[in-house]
């Protein structure tokens, strides 16, 4: 978790992203208790509204879920779900920048995947 | 409490305060008013909390003028830089007064926070340090629980660890009970993230009135060559520019991060702080 947000970037998509985190490295399992809105606003003194509208739309998305009276908490499918949603970033995040940073190299496609292969062998070792 | 103000102008002898805005706060929401000195944010608040009649146009909290009208003044709450209270009170019966005046005030709160900030009731206002007549006025528009209150620059000599204080009852206080909270100050960085809505003003014209995450989300700066940046920008708001070893960053407003990065550029957010200063300095600021 991170001590503070970046007043840059919008604060609702923070406070989503903090909770997918947490999800997908399971320091909240499925079922239980996700922080709620004031718990947020207190710890990073950000408004409330903001929190909400970030909690919101994960609800909206399916991956926590609310009951009534008791909080927000995390659903059976959440992890599917953010796996799906990361999945489908990953191209835009982390490919793209990765062949405009080679094509600026002038890395040939060769060369690209030579060091695509290698990484995963000093991965298995 | 809705406030409306139109076409509201305010001037001093040959000084233009407030130029003919327009606008409406419709819902207790916690908004950031930003500005330089003599944008006429001051100007503002004091004509909203009725301390001032505008020189043409309204502001209209629930349709009716706040001007010389209890009804209204008794919803308002606004503390000023300074000089809140008559020097010669005693700071109980600064309290005293303000439970009078104000119907929802917050008796309990008011001495919880006189404790936290270590104020002492038995003093005169005039022998209290800046510092702590800060801390008194930040505790009257606490605990007056106003539904509209607006703290103008309201800690001049609090240090930051009360300054810090404030912000984390502030937002208890807000969960607690919505209300419109008015907030305007210079330091920008650390109250940011507790405006829902920021509204910046420059020479008595209201420029920006917008969501704040909205604002984060579209405003922001994009980095490459220049040639390739000035096709860019060529039909978008630019706020800066900044030239450097053929490299142009270009800040723009009302744009599409997503795209901009898909075009291949550098895109950097900029902090709110930062969008006030280009917008509203004099070189090569303002919304060409």
């Amino acid at each position: 978790m991170n001590s503070s947000l970046d007043d840059s970037k919008p604060i609702f998509q923070q406070i989503k992203e903090q909770i997918e985190d947490m999800i997908i490295n399971h320091s909240i399992l499925e079922g239980e208790r996700v922080p709620s809105t004031n718990e947020f606003a207190n710890y990073y003194k950000i408004n409330p509204a903001t929190a909400a509208k970030g909690i919101n739309q994960l609800v909206d998305e399916g991956v926590i879920y609310k009951k009534r009276g008791v909080g927000m908490f995390v659903s059976e499918k959440a992890k599917t779900i953010l796996y799906q949603k990361r999945k489908d970033a990953f191209y835009f995040n982390y490919i793209i920048p990765l062949k405009t940073e080679a094509k600026k190299l002038n890395l040939t496609k060769e060369e690209l995947n030579e060091m695509l292969m290698k990484e995963e062998k000093s991965d298995d070792n | 409490m809705i406030i409306e103000a139109n076409n509201l102008t305010k001037t001093y002898k040959n000084k233009i305060a407030l130029n003919d805005i327009s606008f409406s706060l419709e819902e207790p929401k916690i908004y950031g008013l930003l500005g330089r000195n003599g944008a006429g944010k001051t100007t503002f608040m004091q004509v909203l909390a009725g301390l001032l009649l505008p020189t043409n146009g309204s502001v209209l909290v629930n349709g009716q003028t706040p001007f010389d009208n209890q009804k209204i003044t008794e919803s308002i709450c606004l503390i000023k830089e300074g000089d809140n209270f008559k020097k010669d009170l005693k700071v109980k019966n600064v309290l005293t007064i303000a439970s009078m005046f104000y119907p929802t005030w917050d008796n309990q709160l008011a001495f919880q926070l006189i404790d936290e900030f270590s104020l002492d009731l038995n003093v005169k206002v005039k022998t209290l340090s800046k510092g702590m007549e800060s801390a008194l006025g930040i505790i009257v528009g606490l605990a007056s629980k106003a539904p509209i209150t607006m703290f103008d620059e309201p800690y001049i000599g609090l240090d930051a660890s009360a300054r810090n204080r404030f912000y984390e009852v502030l937002v208890e206080q807000y969960q607690e009970h919505k209300r419109t909270i008015i907030f305007s100050t210079h330091l920008i960085d650390e109250v940011s993230l507790l405006f829902e809505e920021v509204l910046i003003f420059e020479g008595g014209k209201l420029i920006v009135k917008d969501d704040t995450d909205e604002l984060r989300e579209s405003c922001f700066s994009v980095s490459g060559p220049v040639a390739k940046v000035e096709a860019y920008i060529a039909n978008k708001k630019v706020v800066n520019k900044q030239e450097f070893a053929g490299m142009l960053t270009a800040t723009v407003l009302n744009a599409n991060k997503q795209a901009a990065r898909e075009q291949g550029f550098d895109v950097e957010g900029v902090p709110i702080q930062k969008l006030m200063i280009y917008l509203t300095s004099k070189q090569g600021g303002g919304v060409k």
